[in-house]
């Protein structure tokens, strides 16, 4: 059984068919890319897995760890293991980022019945994830991404993702905007996660990430469709010939 | 809904005019010319001017008909019905003394007056007025304008007790000094007119706390005036808590003098009520003085609250800073009326005003209006205001990473209100302010989480249920 299998999805935003017919295949260990131009529908798809309630599930199937998906809140997809890093980090003033992080923390944990970690332990157990993504300590005591540069909010989804340990990591556009520094010590924070357990879906617009992020499988997203899925040598293909030349290419099964 | 009388007519004024010849007869310090004619004039110009009616510019968004149509009468001590246990969970452990008043008059059996430091006084006002006048005379009544505002006219004429605290010259007082105001109600509809005078001397240091709480439900009617003179240098932080129960009325006017250099803190926490009115009007005599007016309103069901500020520079260099915050769900309204008056000499004035709201439901409503008056040319005066509602982007983001939709949604209310705390000072009465925030946002959270399970059937009607 596969940790994530996505049969046939049609995805309406606002009345407007977004997703139309995506199959897709996740085992655990895997690391997929989904690569498409600007407005194929990658975000709804991010979106509608992390159970973002104003996407509208016209048609299809999704099931994650065996369980239907689609029937979940956002938060209890999150306490099941889903975490998908946004493209577009939110800014909320007054809520500190350690305090936010600890709370996501606690909601998961006692969702698997761990003890709660207090505020006097959370810091110390993450220092070392911090180090990791190169982030400064006191970012942890400003109001989550309120003030955060590009890279600074890329880099604070992926130390979310480092504590909260999901089973499903989904990465919307975290290259996008980032300098090539950044985006070094962004993928050596996903590259760290990397786990027979974990799985982990990196969205990306640019083959760029996929020199230090190398995936499994990667698929091909235009007009809703996937219409291409193959190897890591299918990035370099696309980085050739565009993606002008995938529309109308055969449509090709997603590897089980 | 009755129609609202146009006239400023009291309909009651029977009621009124009993009420008060049976107390000026038995009214403590009725022996005293000064205040026997302070209350009489009061009288007098209460009922010349009337309630005021939303014709009144001062009033347009507040309507007191409620108010004026019920025939209130001073309500009796209630003191036999209060018990020490009863009080408990008002009770507010480390305050450097805590006085209790029922139905608007001291109780010293259930007051705690603890260990109060050297160059301060506390005590009931009535107690003042019977054997220290002479200290109460030059400030009682000298600061609110029972001229044109019927409710201070009617406190004022109503006038007996309250509490009176007086800092003496260069003394700090660091424990807060707690004032209790218990309604507790009669039979009939009753109200109260506490009436507070705090004088704090020169370079003196104090933080004060009024508290308004109900011991049980019942239509009462609680208006209250507090006179506070912040001498040169003096250093005031003034707090009010209104948290009584969805029958009552309120309205307060917290009128501030400041001296020279002074410097006032004013928060408002509004949680509780039926229809309240919350004036805060400091004026700033002296040159440099500084005056923060900060302010909370939590409304659901069908409260109504009503935050009124008069901001008087009167006096070079001075400083205002005026920051609200609403959150009103249910059939809530709120009002922030910011007003300011920079006189003529008061140069180099530099006034701002922020009010900020969120509206959590389609039927809440918030009336924000600032006014500005200035007769100086060399002023520095802003104003904004916005209405928001929860966004949906950081509820998702929040929920997103595991957090339950109730625990976001109170979440992100604490972080909007959290800008108000964040301008009170670390320490005791934020902690305990604190406290009564999250419990209260606790519950608009959950009902709202409630609300929108149940898909919009009926929202007002389980507001009130929440109580
Ligand atoms: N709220 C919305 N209403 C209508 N169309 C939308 C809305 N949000 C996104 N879209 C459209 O959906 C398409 C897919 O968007 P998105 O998933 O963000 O694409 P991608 O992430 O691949 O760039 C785009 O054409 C976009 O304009
Ligand atoms: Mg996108």
């Amino acid at each position: 059984m596969s940790l994530l299998e996505i049969k046939n999805l049609y995805v309406e935003v606002d009345n407007h068919e977004i997703l139309k017919g995506i199959d897709l295949r996740v085992n655990a260990g895997e690391m997929h890319s989904i690569m498409g131009p600007n407005g194929s529908g990658k975000s709804t798809l991010a979106q509608v897995l992390a159970r973002r309630e104003s996407y509208n599930v016209t048609r299809g199937e999704v099931s994650y760890d065996g369980k239907d998906l689609l029937a979940m809140k956002p938060e209890e997809a999150a306490c099941e293991g889903i975490f998908m890093a946004f493209q577009y980090p939110v800014e909320i003033p007054g809520i500190s980022n350690a305090y936010f992080l600890r709370s996501a923390l606690n909601a998961i944990r006692r969702h698997r019945g761990l003890d709660e970690v207090d505020a006097m332990d959370f810091l110390p157990m993450f220092r070392e994830k911090l180090k990791l993504l190169d982030m400064d300590e006191k970012l942890m005591n400003r109001s989550v991404n309120e003030d955060f540069s590009g890279g600074e909010k890329k880099r604070n989804e992926i130390l979310q993702m480092a504590v909260l340990e999901p089973k499903l990591a989904i990465l919307d556009e975290t290259d996008s905007g980032l300098d090539i520094d950044a985006l070094r010590i962004v993928a050596k924070g996903v590259n760290s996660m990397r786990s027979p357990e974990r799985a982990i879906v990196v969205v990306t617009h640019y083959q760029r990430l996929l020199n230090y992020i190398v995936p499994d499988f990667v698929h091909v997203l235009v007009n809703g469709r996937i219409v291409r899925s193959g190897g890591p040598e299918l990035a370099l293909e696309l980085e050739e010939k565009g993606y002008g030349s995938m529309e109308a290419g055969a449509r090709q099964p997603a590897p089980a | 809904m009755r129609k609202q009388e146009t006239k400023n007519v009291i309909t009651e004024l029977e009621t009124y005019l009993e009420s008060f010849s049976e107390f000026e007869k038995r009214a403590a310090g009725r022996n005293l010319p000064w205040l026997r004619s302070l209350r009489e004039d009061a009288f007098a110009r209460f009922c010349q001017v009337g309630f005021p009616t939303t014709h009144d510019e001062d009033w347009r968004f507040t309507n007191v008909s409620a108010i004026a149509r019920t025939p209130f009468r001073l309500a009796r001590n209630g003191f036999a019905r209060v018990s020490q246990k009863e009080l408990g969970p008002w009770r507010v452990a480390g305050v450097a003394c805590q006085l209790v008043f029922v139905n608007g008059r001291f109780s010293r059996e259930l007051s705690s007056m603890g260990n109060l430091p050297v160059g301060m006084k506390v005590n009931g006002l009535g107690k003042e007025i019977a054997g220290n006048p002479t200290e109460i005379e030059p400030h009682l009544g000298r600061y609110v304008d029972t001229q044109r505002d019927a409710f201070c006219a009617l406190n004022t004429a109503f006038t007996e007790d309250g509490a009176y605290v007086h800092i003496r010259k260069g003394a700090v007082v660091e424990g807060p000094i707690y004032l209790l105001f218990i309604s507790s109600a009669e039979n009939s509809p009753s109200m109260s007119h506490p009436r507070n005078l705090i004088v704090a001397e020169e370079d003196s240091q104090a933080i004060i706390v009024e508290d308004y709480v109900s011991l049980d439900p019942g239509p009462a009617f609680c208006n209250t005036v507090t006179e506070l003179v912040a001498g040169d240098r003096a250093v005031v932080a003034h707090y009010m808590i209104e948290r009584e129960h969805r029958e009552a009325f309120n309205i307060s006017t917290l009128r501030i003098e400041q001296g020279r250099s002074a410097s006032v803190t004013s928060h408002s926490v509004l949680l509780g009520g039926g229809l309240v009115r919350n004036n805060v009007h400091p004026v700033l005599m002296g040159e440099g003085g500084e005056c923060l007016i900060n302010g909370l309103f939590v409304g659901n069901g069908r409260q109504h609250l009503d935050n009124y500020m008069l901001v008087e520079h009167a006096s070079p260099r001075c400083d205002s800073r005026q920051f609200y915050n609403g959150i009103l769900d249910g059939n809530a309204h709120g009002v922030f009326h910011g007003r300011i008056i920079v006189h003529k000499d008061a140069q180099k004035t530099d006034a701002k005003q922020t009010n900020r709201n969120l509206l959590l439901s389609d039927e809440a409503q918030i009336d924000t209006k600032p006014q500005l008056e200035i007769y100086a040319d060399d002023v520095k005066c802003t104003h904004g205001a916005t209405i928001g509602q929860i966004e949906e982007d950081a509820l998702f983001y929040l929920r997103s990473r595991g957090i339950d939709e109730v625990s976001a949604r109170k979440l992100l209310l604490f972080a909007f209100a959290t800008e108000c705390l964040d301008r009170m000072k670390q320490g005791l009465v934020r902690k305990h302010i604190e406290g009564l925030i999250n419990h209260s946002l606790f519950q608009v959270a959950n009902t709202r989480a409630e609300a929108r399970a149940n898909s919009r059937k009926d929202e007002g009607r389980s507001w009130e249920e929440m109580g």
